[in-house]
């Protein structure tokens, strides 16, 4: 078991490691010498060498790469291009507030996903089942970033009720559990929450009915268990599954919540990342990139050991 | 534990020949919802195709005395956008990219991706673990944020987000040519036409390819519905499509401020990328069922 | 097929009591007829198997007994009464309470049969608990008794162990085990030595035989294996197309079959057999339970048919008492009591 952990961390690390080297390289592929991008077309050719020097970006390739991942390991990820401040420092925040809009979408899509799945998975084949799966597929396929405007729509301009867009009415750019922030956060977690949703509840389906297709489930019904009892096992077996999906869909919402936060203006990593596309501005694209990819790193392997930790045919086998 | 890490729950158990394929149009032939999406599809296709003949206007021709008109305004159908464009018209010829740009990343990623998965399941060895460890390093990144990523990084317009979506969508389908090859490769009758002198490319012609590519167009057409939605996505955050160009995603997202004085027409665009998705979604689930692939 | 009134006035009743019993498995493509009028008291501490072929019926058989076909598909008609209670009627809720305790099963494939991810322990103390108002502790503890009962070694540091981490004979102990946690007077086996290799399968029937004999079960044993029969069985029932053909004591059926295809059966094994003499085999293939021929299930392999076989489905006959076939050439000289559902 514990063998097993390490083995997995250290494998962990070389992935590391490459999602690094891409981050690196998005700046490679960028089109342009980003030093142009902060400098006016007119400036002297010694000032755009000295900044090009204090930025690394004469020396050859490798070593740049190398200089960048040494002071990544520092935790410095450079100053912004556009505002001069260190990039960690506008991170910081807006991971914070990312992570609440994540885990909030994540929590609305692991209940309602196991509900309308386990529901479709209990009553098999009949109106249950079809409505259940009608609406997992009308998750995954609704384009979410317009659900959120429809939802604005409907609940901000036609009833309003609920706040439109950003994440506090009193003017403030992080998060905090208090009534100022909160009614900010239904809408855009509501909206992020569908493709989970969609995505769990035909997983739970899945997993749940091939269960129940399993012998010892005739065995359960044998001993005289009630639907309740059976319904226990069915959760223990599914779990390890189960839990996968809902680890890989908490990174996805993590990394994929740009959309969402473009809609409803919600000042974390997905705006930020978007401020910084139109302003070229890459070392804060680099930074996000690469601080979001190692979340979704380790997430992956926290699930991974967890499925582990849970499951006794893995664990001792 | 074997059987839980089978992937050759997606093989076929036996070479697909004709009878096959003639039981999978039966069977599509008998799936209302499918039949349905399908002709859904169709028609928005030959619309979108017809858009010059068809459309009421020119895409680029607009008015400021006539922005924002309501849904059902003489004249305009549907309505007229920010600029005075007409809706219809905007929406049909907005179509055309909206699916180029949702289909191609999937076609490209699909023989590359094949082709990659392919070499990687039957050469197996150092090839798999080149072509698959490869694989490993982009997956972990989350889909949207690397199709943003390269998009970001490479800059605006339609190829750089045709690009970044086909790089996103290669790994993953690598990784199930790769699984289904693999598990293929190691069926009885696979391994009885080697044991029989049979050639690579013969063993590759007449077992694997027809018995791969089955569960592989199937994980592809699964993909379209996602393309779709991440291409108006990029669109939608100024990244693919530039203005003044019709494209859902792209008028969507210049209709945000009209929310507030049209929200019906606001929601047009999304409405179309969402039909398209759905009706994608539930064709492709149709064809893995008739094909009786998990 | 033993008639109604083998039960003198004032004997206690069978424990199972089955008449024309008939399940069928009806969905939108297919009606299966798997089993087509099966008559049969079981009494208190008797061992009857059924022997067939896959696809006899033998199995859908045995799990009409506590209702554990697939519900939902499966149409039950005629009479069924275990221990008193009707079978075919019960509410869903009483026939629950009555499986694990009154009546209770062990399974062909002990692997599959387990909950891979409970310990066997839990998998006990869940049933006892279900069916008794007892303690964590006490259920704890029985389950530890029933370990041993069930000879398994180590038995404490086995109530922790999962089914993967048991040998498969192991894990068929554990199966019975939790079939017996709540003394069952009825229990039904599916094959249970069917998926275990040649020695542990004799283990497993001693065990069952002498558990049987200890707690007076009355049980109903479900195989294709004529030595395992001969092994446990009281009685036999040999079972074609949904129907008991012959039913008999062991001994005498084993010895002497009536109907032609127990005879074939019989002749089709190597049991007995004097060195040199060729294996016979039956020729053809059980029919599609979907159409039933309208006549002697049989009767289109079988070398003796006439006319008479093709017109209706032979009733019983006994030439002595105690034997019955459906075959139209075995003499009816011990004449039943009136009123025999046929």
């Amino acid at each position: 078991m514990i063998l097993y952990i390490l083995r997995r961390i250290l494998y962990t690390v070389p992935i590391a490691l490459a999602v690094g080297f891409v981050c690196f390289m998005l700046v490679q592929i960028a089109p342009g010498d980003p030093i142009n991008a902060i400098l006016p077309a007119d400036a002297p050719k010694e000032v755009a060498d000295m900044l090009r020097r204090a930025y690394g970006l004469d020396q050859p390739l490798p070593v740049q790469f190398w200089l960048w991942l040494t002071h990544v390991a520092q935790g410095d990820l450079g100053r912004s291009l556009a505002t001069g401040r260190p990039v960690t420092a506008d991170l910081a925040n807006a991971v914070g507030n990312t992570l609440v809009l994540a885990v909030a979408a994540a929590l609305i899509g692991f209940v309602a996903g196991s509900v309308l799945g386990g529901a479709a998975a209990a009553w098999r084949g009949t109106a249950v089942d079809r409505g259940a799966i009608g609406l997992a597929v009308v998750g995954v396929s609704i384009p979410h970033y317009w659900l959120g405007m429809v939802l604005v729509i409907l609940f901000s301009v036609l009833w309003p009720i609920l706040p439109a867009t950003g994440i506090s009415s009193d003017g403030s750019g992080s998060w905090a559990w208090d009534m100022a922030h909160i009614p900010h956060l239904i809408l855009p977690a509501v909206t992020l929450a569908v493709i989970p949703t969609g995505l769990i509840a035909r997983t739970v389906r899945g997993v749940a009915g091939d269960i129940l297709n399993q012998d010892f489930v005739t065995t359960l019904r044998g001993k005289g268990l009630r639907p309740f009892g059976i319904f226990r096992h069915v959760v223990k077996n599914a779990a390890p599954n189960v839990l996968a999906v809902m680890g890989l869909q908490l990174g996805y919402l993590m990394g994929g919540s740009i959309l969402v936060e473009t809609v409803f203006n919600w000042p974390g990593t997905g705006l930020l990342l978007n401020t910084a596309i139109f302003q070229r501005d890459i070392p804060v694209l680099q930074g996000t990139i690469l601080v979001l990819a190692l979340f979704f790193v380790a997430i992956n392997l926290a699930v991974d050991i967890l499925q582990t930790a849970i499951d006794p045919r893995v664990r001792r086998g | 534990m074997s059987d839980l890490a089978l992937p050759a729950a997606a093989v076929p158990a036996a070479p697909a020949g004709a009878s096959y394929w003639a039981g999978v149009r039966k069977r599509l032939m008998r799936d209302p919802v499918s039949l349905v999406c399908a002709a859904v599809l169709l028609l928005m296709l030959a619309a979108i195709l017809l858009a010059p003949v068809i459309a009421p206007y020119g895409p680029y021709t607009g008015s400021v005395l006539r922005r924002l008109k309501p849904i059902g305004f003489p004249g305009y159908v549907l309505g007229t956008d920010e600029q005075g464009r007409d809706m219809l018209t905007r929406l049909l010829f907005g179509g055309r990219l909206s699916w180029f740009l949702g289909i191609t990343p999937v076609v490209l990623a699909f023989g590359v991706g094949g082709l990659l998965g392919l070499v990687a399941g039957f050469a197996g060895g150092w090839v798999n673990m080149l072509i698959m460890r490869t694989t490993d390093v982009f997956y972990a990144f989350p889909s949207v944020l690397l199709a943003v990523a390269i998009s970001g990084a490479l800059g605006t317009g339609i190829g750089n987000a045709i690009l970044s979506l086909t790089l996103v969508f290669i790994p993953q389908i690598i990784r199930v040519t790769e699984s289904v090859t693999t598990g293929v490769r190691n069926l009885d009758y696979v391994e009885s036409a080697r044991a029989s002198g049979a050639g690579a490319m013969t063993i590759v012609r007449v077992h694997v390819l027809p018995n791969v590519l089955g569960p592989v167009f199937v994980y592809a057409t699964s993909l379209i519905s996602v393309s779709m939605i991440l291409a108006s996505g990029l669109s939608f955050l100024g990244l693919g499509t530039q203005p003044p160009e019709p494209e859902w995603g792209l008028m969507l997202n210049t209709l945000r401020a009209a929310i507030y004085t049209q929200p019906l027409i606001a929601m047009l665009p999304g409405l179309c990328i969402f039909v398209t998705s759905l009706c994608f979604n539930l064709l492709s689930d149709g064809l893995r069922a008739a094909m009786d692939v998990r | 097929m033993p008639p109604d009134s083998a039960n003198p006035p004032g004997a206690a009743p069978p424990l199972v009591h089955a008449r024309d019993l008939t399940v069928r498995f009806v969905t939108r493509d297919a009606t299966v007829h798997a089993v087509n009028g099966v008559d049969f008291d079981l009494a208190q501490g008797e061992v009857l198997c059924i022997l067939g072929e896959s696809g006899s019926g033998k199995s859908v058989t045995l799990r009409a007994l506590m209702r554990l076909n697939p519900p939902g598909v499966t149409r039950v008609s005629g009479t069924l009464r275990v221990g008193g209670h009707d079978m075919v009627a019960a509410s869903a809720r009483a026939v629950a309470d009555l499986r694990g305790g009154l009546v209770s099963m062990i399974f062909q494939e002990p692997m599959t049969a387990l909950d891979p991810i409970f310990t066997i322990g839990r998998q006990i103390r869940e049933t006892i608990l279900r069916h008794e108002k007892v303690s964590g502790a006490e259920a704890d503890r029985r389950a530890l008794e029933l370990l041993e009962l069930v000879q398994i070694p180590s038995a404490k540091r086995r109530l922790a162990a999962y089914p993967h981490e048991l040998s498969g004979g192991l894990r068929q102990r554990a199966m019975i085990a939790i079939a017996l946690s709540c003394r069952p007077k009825l229990l039904l086996a599916d094959e249970p030595t069917t998926a275990l290799d040649a020695t542990v399968q004799i283990q497993i029937l001693l065990l069952l035989r002498q558990l049987q004999r200890e707690l007076g079960m009355g049980v109903v044993f479900v195989t294709h294996d004529l030595g395992v029969a001969g092994e446990i069985a009281d009685r036999i029932a040999v079972m074609y197309a949904g129907r008991f053909i012959e039913e008999g004591p062991t001994g005498a059926l084993m010895r002497a079959p009536l109907h032609p295809y127990a005879q074939g059966l019989l002749g089709a094994t190597v049991h007995g057999q004097r060195r040199g003499t060729p294996l016979t085999t039956i020729p053809g293939s059980p029919p599609n339970l979907e159409r039933l021929p309208e006549g002697c299930a049989f009767a289109p392999r079988c070398p003796y048919t006439e006319p008479a076989c093709l017109a209706a489905v032979p009733a019983p006959r006994r030439p002595v008492p105690d034997r019955a076939a459906r075959c139209i050439r075995v003499p009816d000289t011990a004449q039943p009591p009136a009123g025999i559902a046929a």
